[in-house]
């Protein structure tokens, strides 16, 4: 467990690695790569967070990978998975594929809101632990289970600050705020733009974010320049 | 012979190289992972794994998404 940052210019180090940028950004939903590529330039992010998924068989894949800087770092995730042992199963396809330990752990409980399944996220967290993952867990803002989770022996939580799509910015400062007056390490897991598209939302979400500290980072990719 | 691969059947000849399927199917080899009937074929390993009649080739690859939404593709 770490103890907190004072300063956001310090650097940030996660899985042997250390980052300048505390923002860790996603790779879906834009409309272009190329659009995609400007996003993750003016973010100064160093790190982007990929799925993984089967081939298509009929040629049509392109190759996802060739479309990012390669300066940057890779840490795959678990999107879509919805048991332990689908999460599991493809962080070790991950592994392989990228030759990285880290992995973006997430296993959903609800279609309809994307929440965690804390249950499932710390069954599939202790197995990859062991297996010598360097695993960042999603899951709601319980302390409790953050505990569990860093005693599993994530070097990082990420709680979920707001609903997935929701754009509504912190939702939960006052457990954020507890998780890290007690030192725990914990990678903010926030959609900063709004499905809505209005600039007041993805404003929010960086006031947010700031006023949270140097503790936190974003998961969530903005799909229009800041 | 007939194989499965990502659930599909697929006719590949007999005792057909890993690396080969993966060729056939113009994937970067570097850029993916292959299960064989439910294990990970280390890449170290392709070379000398050689596809038998009713394999189970699941083979992924990386796509833009996750923050925890649902395919993607």
């Amino acid at each position: 467990m770490s103890t907190p940052a004072v300063a956001t210019s310090d650097k940030f180090e996660i899985g042997g690695r250390a980052f300048t940028s505390r923002l860790i950004i996603g790779t879906g939903k834009y409309r272009t790569f190329e659009e995609m590529k400007a996003a993750h330039r003016a973010s100064g992010a160093e790190m982007v967070t990929v799925a993984v998924r089967r081939v298509p068989l009929d040629r049509s894949s392109e190759s996802f990978l060739d479309h990012l800087d390669p300066s940057l770092a890779i840490l795959p995730n678990t999107a879509g998975c919805y048991t332990a042992e689908e999460a599991i199963r493809t962080a070790r396809l991950a592994r392989e594929a990228l030759g990285t330990d880290l992995i973006k752990l997430e296993v959903i409980g609800d279609q309809t809101t994307l929440f965690p399944d804390n249950e499932q996220t710390l069954e599939a967290a202790r197995v990859l632990a062991r297996e010598g993952f360097v695993v960042l867990p999603y899951f709601t803002d319980d302390l409790i289970m953050a505990k569990k989770l860093l005693d599993a022996g994530c070097p990082a939580v990420m709680p979920l600050a707001a609903p997935i799509g929701s754009g509504m910015g912190v939702q939960n400062p006052a457990n954020l705020r507890i998780m890290r007056e007690l030192g725990m390490r914990s990678l903010l897991c926030m959609p900063i733009e709004g499905r809505s598209g209005s600039l007041h939302y993805r404003t929010r979400g960086v006031h947010d974010l700031q006023s949270h500290g140097s503790q936190a980072d974003c998961w969530r990719a903005l799909p229009v320049l800041w | 012979m007939r194989i499965q691969v990502n659930g599909e059947p697929r006719e590949v000849e007999e005792n057909l190289p890993l690396p080969k399927l993966v060729a056939e199917l113009e994937l970067k080899p570097e850029q993916i992972a292959i299960e064989l009937n439910h294990n990970i074929v280390r890449r170290a390993q392709w070379d000398n794994t050689l596809l038998q009649p009713d394999d189970k080739v699941e083979i992924v690859h990386f796509v833009g998404g996750g923050c925890n939404r649902r395919q993607e593709q």
